[in-house]
Order: structure tokens, then sequence, then C-alpha cells
């Protein structure tokens, strides 16, 4: 386990460099003037140097990358032009919201998809099949935002359940209020979850230890709650964290959906602020957040399964 | 005599398999078909510009003249169903083109050779799947500036990885295969082998994906207008349409929501099938 640790890790080396290049390539080597794009039209040129100064546009791109990384170690990503504040402070405050409707929302989608998926596993290309498979192509269809308008529509509105939007002041109207939006990103999960899951609870059933498991005279029952549930919940671990960029891309539209001060709106008001420092934070944020997740999943995968150590 | 007798019922059955089984595929096709031919023929089927505004008559419902109603501004919303689905149909379509090529492309080149060159490309791609679809697109747009070009640069960018690691895979079983080792004995040279031998055998992986990308890519265009960025007003597309409509969802106006949704799920839908409808033609693993 130590090894494969190691290795795993190791391998993690040159991805978090290049996404630290490619954030710093994002911002400093795109056509276009940051300082121009901040200040509108028709600026005065010395603010423009002013803000190339206090940015550090004005040194060498190498100077800059390497001052960029060095920031990076040190624990600074600069300030926000607008927030008065470090990027730092900022993104502590904007992750928990984040990070809790990533987890609640894999949850719902979890808990909807796993009996979808072993129910169309048990009743493969019988009617229930067809139908669920349609239905989660509409789902897919759907834009997300616009699932998240209608449960605010329906259930928020006509049958006030839940609130409208926004994020409470004591955590449990927090937990509250995030209850309408991880209902939606689950519900997107559904089709990207049931089809995988649904293919490796397959699997499972046609196996030989399932088999022989039926030869004992084990029922039906069992056999779906011991084989397929088990097997299907951790075939389920990997997929969520495959699935872990769609979950982050979600919530950067839910959160300005339901207006939700996490990582998605903080990165969508740093857009339309301009606030260039913001949007180089907020984008390295979601990147590293994903690689944490990738490396998570392989590792609680192969503490589950030891086969995975030594692929 | 004998020969077209022993061939009728193979082929007869061969087709009639084929039917059956790819009802989804002509299903698919129908509804794009239709999809497309109305957006194309646009002007044709509304006798009302998209964005001419009529301030006299906002928001009424379907009415003889508007027979799916007017907006806020009192724009015919059939009509900009209509040119909505010409904005996002056009892009969502040329934007899965320059992705497809450039990753069945390079996807082909690192499967066939390996090598440091394979490695190298395939840590970009890692580096690009990294960065979450949405937040990486619509930096790129932001940062890029909106507008239709935009969008295209931002989403070429980022899906060239999923073709490129579909086509690398199916290149390195290929590549072991023993009519590409008879190939390379004969004295082929790699770029011939690769066009003629290794291309024909991926690119089916590569079109059935295609599907699913340009849903991926309707998607994305969709959510950024309907956030505003991209495409830019007053050129009518459909998430701008939903966002605009959502306004008047709680005032009972759900139509000049639902109606351009609608369209999307539908669209989507019909790509879908035809996804799903290539892929059992094609004996194509999903």
């Amino acid at each position: 386990m130590t090894r494969f640790l190691i290795k795993r890790i190791a391998l993690l080396v040159p991805v978090v460099f290049g996404i630290i290049t490619a954030t710093f390539l994002l911002m400093h080597a795109t056509p276009g003037d940051p300082a121009l794009t901040y200040l509108g039209n028709h600026p005065e040129p010395a603010a423009i140097a002013a803000l190339h100064h206090q940015w550090g546009l004005d040194k060498p791109v190498t100077q800059q990358y390497l001052d960029f990384i060095g920031g990076l170690f040190t624990g600074d990503l600069g300030n926000s032009l607008f927030y008065n504040e470090t990027i730092v402070k900022l993104i502590s405050l904007k992750l928990p919201p984040t990070l809790m409707l990533m987890i609640m929302g894999s949850l719902f989608g979890i808990i909807f998809a796993l009996p979808l998926a072993i129910w169309t596993a048990i009743r493969k290309d019988k009617f229930i099949d067809h139908l669920v498979s349609l239905l989660n192509a509409v789902i897919l269809g759907m834009p997300i935002f616009f699932i998240g308008a209608m449960g605010i529509l329906f259930l928020a509105l006509k049958v006030q359940i839940f609130p409208v939007g926004g994020y409470g002041e004591t955590n449990l109207q927090h937990l509250w209020s995030l209850v309408l939006p991880s209902l939606t990103i689950g519900l997107g999960l559904v089709p990207l979850l049931v089809r995988s899951l649904r293919t490796s609870v397959i699997e499972s059933l046609d196996s030989e230890y399932v088999a022989f498991a039926r030869s004992k005279g084990l029922k039906n029952r069992s056999v779906w709650l011991k084989y397929a549930l088990r097997n299907g919940s951790i075939s389920g671990i990997s997929i969520l964290g495959i699935q872990v960029g769609y979950l982050a891309g979600g919530s950067l539209v839910i959160e300005n959906v339901f207006g939700i001060p996490g990582m998605g709106s903080f990165l969508m008001t740093g857009i339309l602020n301009r606030d260039f420092p913001v949007i180089q934070g907020a984008t390295l944020t979601f990147a590293m957040l994903v690689v944490l997740v990738y490396l998570l999943t392989d590792v609680s995968y192969a503490l589950l399964d030891p086969r995975a150590r030594f692929k | 005599m004998s020969t077209s007798l022993s061939l009728r019922p193979n082929i007869l059955s061969r087709l009639r398999g084929f039917r059956v089984n790819n009802f989804r595929l002509y299903l698919g096709i129908f509804i794009i078909f239709v999809v497309v031919a109305m957006a194309v023929l646009a002007s044709h089927l509304t006798k009302f510009d998209p964005i001419s505004q009529d301030l006299l008559n906002t928001l009424q419902g379907g009415t003889a003249e508007h027979f799916l109603g007017t907006d806020n501004l009192g724009r015919d919303v059939w009509s900009r169903l209509l040119y909505g689905g010409r904005t996002d149909l056009f892009l969502a379509s040329i934007a899965v083109l320059a992705p497809f090529v450039i990753g069945t492309v390079v996807g082909a080149i690192c499967g066939y050779f390996s090598g440091w060159v394979d490695t190298l490309v395939m840590r970009i791609a890692d580096v690009v799947v990294a960065f979450p679809f949405y937040v990486l697109v619509i930096s790129l747009v932001f940062i890029l500036g909106n507008g239709v070009g935009s969008i295209f640069i931002a989403i070429s960018l980022v899906s060239w990885v999923a073709y490129a690691r579909i086509v690398r895979a199916e290149t390195m079983i290929v590549r072991s295969k023993e009519f590409i080792e008879a190939a390379q004995t004969g004295g082929i040279s790699n770029q011939k082998i690769i066009t003629r031998h290794v291309l024909p055998n991926v690119i089916t992986q590569a079109i059935v994906y295609a599907m699913s990308d340009i849903v991926l890519n309707i998607g994305v265009i969709v959510t950024l207008s309907y956030f505003g960025l991209g495409i830019v007003p007053p050129t009518p597309d459909w998430g701008r349409m939903i966002a605009e409509g959502q306004q008047f969802l709680a005032g009972g106006y759900y139509a000049l929501t639902i109606l351009p949704a609608l369209a999307v799920v539908i669209t989507s839908l019909g790509l879908s099938f035809i996804g799903d409808g290539l892929a059992v033609a094609l004996r194509v693993k999903r």
C-alpha cells in the first residue's frame, strides 16, 4: 500500500505542476491586456502602467512565472481587486459551501441512482429498463440551471418547502438551503451514474460467484442485496470520482442559480467584476479539488480492492 | 439460381434485424432532421423578426398572430425559438469539428508510436481534464472576450482530449493486430499505415462519441448565454431565452422558460438517439 501511495503521488506531481502552469498561462499569455479589460474603454496610459506595476506585469514573463510559483508555496495568491482581501482568505470562506454542496449532491445522486441501477440490471431489456434509459436521456439533455429553475418554481414558490435561494444565517439554515440545490445536482448526476452502475451490477450478477451463490440455494433477494448492492456501491465510489468534474461544474452553475456564496459564485462574480486574481485563484482551486478527489478515489479503491494496488 | 435463393433470406433477415434494433437511430435522425430543417428554414416558417420589439404587445399568450405568444419585449417566441435554434445548433456542431479532427489525429499518432510524445500529450490531457469543463470554458470565454469565435476556441481547447483518449486507446489495441505487423513488415510507411489501416478501424468510436459531444456543447453554449456570456444579445439563443423567461416564472408565464428548454431537451434527445443507434449499427462498445 505504501508503494502504491508513493507511486500514485509521484504521478500527481507533473499534473499539479501542469495545472499551475496552465492557470498562469490562462491569465498571462493570452491575447488581450487584463489592465485594459479591467479599466474599460479609453483608459489613461498612466493608469494602465500603474496597474501593470501593481500586478507585476511590467516584469519579464519568466520572472512573473517564478513569482507566481513562489507565491503559491508561501500561500500567497494575491489580492482581490474588489474585496480588498487576500485570495487565500476569500477561498477559505467560499470553499465550505461548495464542498458541502458537492458532497450532498453526490449523496443524493447515489441514493437515486443505485436502486435504479440495480432495478434496471435485474430487469435488463425489459420495459422498465427502456423507460429509465429514456428518462436518463431526457435528464441528460436538460441544462442543469433549468432543472434548478424548475425546482425553485415547484418546491420553493408553488409548494413552499424550500427557500428560493440564499444561504441563511445559522448552520442549520445553511444545510437546509443546500437541500434543493443538492437535489438538483443529484438529479443531474443520475443519468451519468445509472449507466455505469447498471453495467457493473449486470457484470457482478453474471459472475461465477453469483452463480455459485445461487447454486447454494440463495434467494434472489439476498443475491441482490448482498452482491448487487455491495458491488454496486464499491464501483459507485470510482464512478463518482470520475464524475467530480461534472460535480464541480454543476455546483458552479447551481450556486449562481440559487445564490449560494461558494466557489462557483465567487468565480462568476470574479468574471463579472473582471477581477483577475479571483478568476485565477478560483480556477486553480477547482482544478486542485478535482485532482485531489481523483487521488482519494484511487486510494479508497485500492483500500477496498487490493488488486487495484498492483495495476 | 441456387445462389440467389440462398442469399435472399440472409439479406432479408439482416435488414430486418437492422431495422428492428435500430429504431433509436431512425427516430434520432428524424428528430434532428426536423429540428435542423426548422432552424434552416426559419425565415419561411415565421414572418416575424426574432429581435424586433413590439412594446405594445408584450407577454401575450398564444394569439392568432403570435401563436406561441410574445416575450417581455413583445418579440415573437416562435420566431425566437427558430432563430435561436439556428444559433445554438450551428455553433454546437461547428464546435465539434476541430476537437474531432485534432483529437483523432493526436490520439492515433500517440497510440501508434507511444514513446515520449505520447507521454507528453497524455500528461497535457491529464492537466486539461483536471479543470472542470464548465469552469475552464467559462474562464476561457471570459479571457477571449464574448462572441461566437471565443466559444469555438474555448470548446476546441478543451474537448480534443476526449477524442484523443478514445482514439489512442483503440489505436493501441489495433496496433498489436497481425495485419498492422504485416503492413509494417511489408515496408509500408507509418503514415500510410495510420491513415489506411489504423484510422478506419478506430474512427467509429470517435464518431459515436461526437454525438454526445454535440449534446455537451449545446449544454455549455446554452449555459454560457444563460449567464450572459458568449453569445451577445440581441442574437436569439435558447439559453438567453430561458434566462429572460425565468424572471416571469413567478408571474405564471411558464411558456417563456419551458419552450426553449423543451427545444434543448428534444434536440439533445435526438442526438443521443443517433449516438445510441450508431453505437449499435457500428458495433461500438460504450
